[in-house]
């Protein structure tokens, strides 16, 4: 589970400082799927950035799985995207020469995992790419590589997947069956998932939607999940 | 990660851009190439001259004159007529010179020789019985220059390989006369062809005994009557009593000439003359390489060019890397494995093209020159070359590599 409390994070842009997170304080429970939406500029890709470990706060504490990760090193922290964090990037960000079974690979070649051919078929069957291993990235449609993509970021069982705009280059029939992915991995197999997103049906799909404008968690939506007809309970957040 | 592994993510990247990847390693393939081939040539023509110099006999001291000096003007090392046929009688004692195996003094001139309607000009050597021995002189036809004709001052010559086929064509010259200086010799022998040292031919001369030459030919006497020589050879019983024998010669004539001061010989032993022919051409060979060597380093810019460009190219990849685990130590290995195998592979293929250059350029300098120069590859060339492509695709991979794997993975990610 994520526990962040009173996380700061500042750039220097020259002389200026950028107060891009200003104490934010959030906890994710395991298997619980939940959207960060915010506009552009709010901090909420500097946010997923510290929640994915791809950088570090400037201040505050940060516990994945109990674990404080705020002040490891570059090694540390690239241990811990490989085994406990899986990326879904809204441009895919596979590789371009590698086939889909090598993309979902490549997290075990860095954990030094065996058995790697076995549990990329797995991972492929559960995004249901069975049919599709040889296939490059430009071979396969958007819907399809965000499945590998997908895929790899479940290979190594992730404390949690965070999908940024998953849905953003895709159509909408493609959109759907991503979501539907998500919904059916967070519910099938409890894999805690967050979004961070701009769009409202995806976020409306979730149980919780954190508000971020001007680096801080302006609203917390609570939603109760019926028949799929999502019916929003709106409460003021910190 | 293992290392087989980064092996074959490197590989990947090496066969990505094949063409690029070709060319970069042409680079390195023309470096190593040219420093095999032009120092197996510098090898080459180190080892010829040491054959050549050999080919004059084994375990030889030369006794040369001193300098002349009139009025306070010193003249070249061999130009006083100090030595005499008896200084060389007297090097042959074996009790004074136990280290001496057997003695060779020599006497040139230069002249005309004539036979029928041919002529040439060439080098008269006024020799002894011992000379076809100690330098090494083998008879192809007929015979040498015996004691008999040494003391008996005969008109005899005995010709080398090129004067033969110059004067007489194809007919044999044995028992033919040939004509120096208005005089008649008899040609009694022919020598066996030595082929050229690169200090002159050693075929174009003709050998007459030494008394013929002092008395009748060049009539050169020093002023006590004593006929002078110019040069006698000593060879040493073995290469060990050099030093002794040195030492042996130069005490016998110092006594002979009655010095107390600063000699009026000089004594070189055929191992200096190598080592200091060896000294001209290793140099040779280190400026050969030298050359090559900057070939090699633009090769090695190459890589690092090439590999630059592949980093700032692969940024992306680099995120993707980064973000699914990949730490720093992985994005440098990769990338500096990659930079080694282009070098590694650029090694192989210069060894081979180095190879393959030796083989051919002696035969076009030859066509193109007449000159003979023969390649020697040697290991120790090939492990050098080899060695030194690895070292730089390390060194050159060395600050792309790094540059990888510093890369930050949100910047990396965001790059187009």
């Amino acid at each position: 589970m994520i526990v962040m409390d009173n996380i700061v994070k500042t750039y220097k842009m020259g002389e200026v400082e950028v107060h891009a997170l200003r104490g934010v304080s959030l906890a994710v429970d395991n298997g619980e799927m939940v959207a960060i939406m915010g506009p552009s500029g709010s901090g909420k890709s500097t946010l997923m950035n510290v929640i994915g470990c791809l950088d570090q706060p400037t201040s505050g504490s940060y516990r994945l799985d109990g674990r404080e990760v705020s002040q490891l090193n570059d090694n540390q922290l690239a241990e811990i995207r490989n085994r406990r964090i899986g990326f879904v990037f809204q441009t895919f960000n596979l590789l371009p020469q590698a086939t889909a079974l090598a993309n979902v690979e490549l997290p075990l070649i860095y954990g030094g995992a065996s058995n790697r051919r076995q549990k990329a078929l797995e991972a492929l069957a559960k995004v249901g790419l069975s049919d599709r291993i040889r296939h490059r990235p430009t071979e396969l449609s958007g819907g399809e590589q965000q499945r590998v993509a997908i895929a790899r970021a479940l290979i190594n069982n992730p404390a949690v997947i965070l999908a940024d705009e998953p849905t953003g280059n895709l159509d909408s029939r493609s959109s759907a069956e991503i979501i539907d992915i998500f919904e059916q991995l967070n519910r099938e197999e409890g894999i805690t998932i967050v979004f961070v997103t701009h769009d409202q049906d995806i976020a409306h799909r979730t149980k919780r939607i954190l508000h971020i404008l001007d680096g801080e968690i302006s609203r917390v939506e609570e939603l109760v999940q019926n028949e799929g007809v999502p019916s929003a309970v709106e409460e003021e957040g910190k | 990660m293992n290392p087989l592994e980064a092996f074959r993510i490197a590989a990947q990247g090496v066969f990505a851009n094949k063409l690029r990847s070709a060319l970069t390693v042409l680079g390195i393939i023309i470096g190593v190439g040219a420093v095999i081939s032009l120092m197996s040539m510098g090898r080459g023509s180190q080892a010829a001259v040491t054959s050549g110099i050999e080919s004059m006999g084994t375990n030889l001291v030369f006794v040369r004159p001193g300098a002349t000096t009139q009025g306070g003007v010193r003249s070249a090392q061999g130009t006083a007529s100090t030595l005499t046929l008896d200084d060389a009688y007297a090097i042959a004692d074996p009790v004074a010179a136990p280290a001496v195996a057997m003695v060779a003094p020599q006497m040139s001139t230069a002249g005309q020789v004539v036979a029928g309607g041919n002529n040439t000009f060439t080098q008269i050597l006024g020799v002894t019985p011992e000379f076809e021995q100690v330098r090494n002189f083998p008879i192809a036809d007929g015979e040498f220059i015996t004691q008999r004709d040494v003391e008996s001052r005969s008109m005899v010559a005995v010709l080398g390989a090129n004067v033969a086929e110059t004067v007489f064509g194809g007919d044999d010259p044995v028992g033919q006369y040939i004509t120096v200086s208005q005089r008649r010799f008899e040609v009694i022998g022919v020598l066996v062809s030595k082929g050229g040292t690169g200090f002159g031919s050693q075929d174009d001369m003709i050998l007459i005994p030494i008394t013929t030459l002092q008395y009748r030919l060049a009539a050169q006497r020093t002023a006590s009557g004593r006929s002078n020589v110019n040069t006698i050879n000593v060879q040493v019983i073995n290469a060990k009593q050099i030093d002794a024998a040195e030492a042996q010669i130069s005490a016998i004539l110092r006594e002979r000439h009655n010095i107390t001061g600063e000699d009026d010989f000089t004594i070189t032993s055929q191992e200096e003359t190598v080592a200091a022919l060896n000294q001209a051409t290793g140099v040779l060979t280190v400026f050969l390489g030298g050359i090559a060597g900057i070939s090699l380093l633009v090769g090695g810019i190459g890589i690092m060019n090439i590999m630059l460009v592949s980093v700032a190219e692969r940024t992306r990849e680099i995120g993707i890397r980064k973000a699914v685990g990949a730490k720093r130590r992985d994005i440098l290995m990769q990338f500096l494995i990659e930079a080694t195998v282009l070098s590694l592979t650029g090694g192989v293929g210069g060894v081979l093209a180095g190879w393959g250059l030796s083989r051919v350029a002696p035969r076009l300098f030859q066509e193109l020159s007449g000159q003979t120069i023969q390649a020697v590859i040697s290991s120790d060339i090939v492990l050098l070359a080899f060695g030194v492509s690895a070292a730089i695709g390390l060194f050159f991979g060395i600050y792309p590599a790094s540059r990888a794997a510093r890369l930050n993975p949100i910047e990396a990610l965001r790059h187009e």
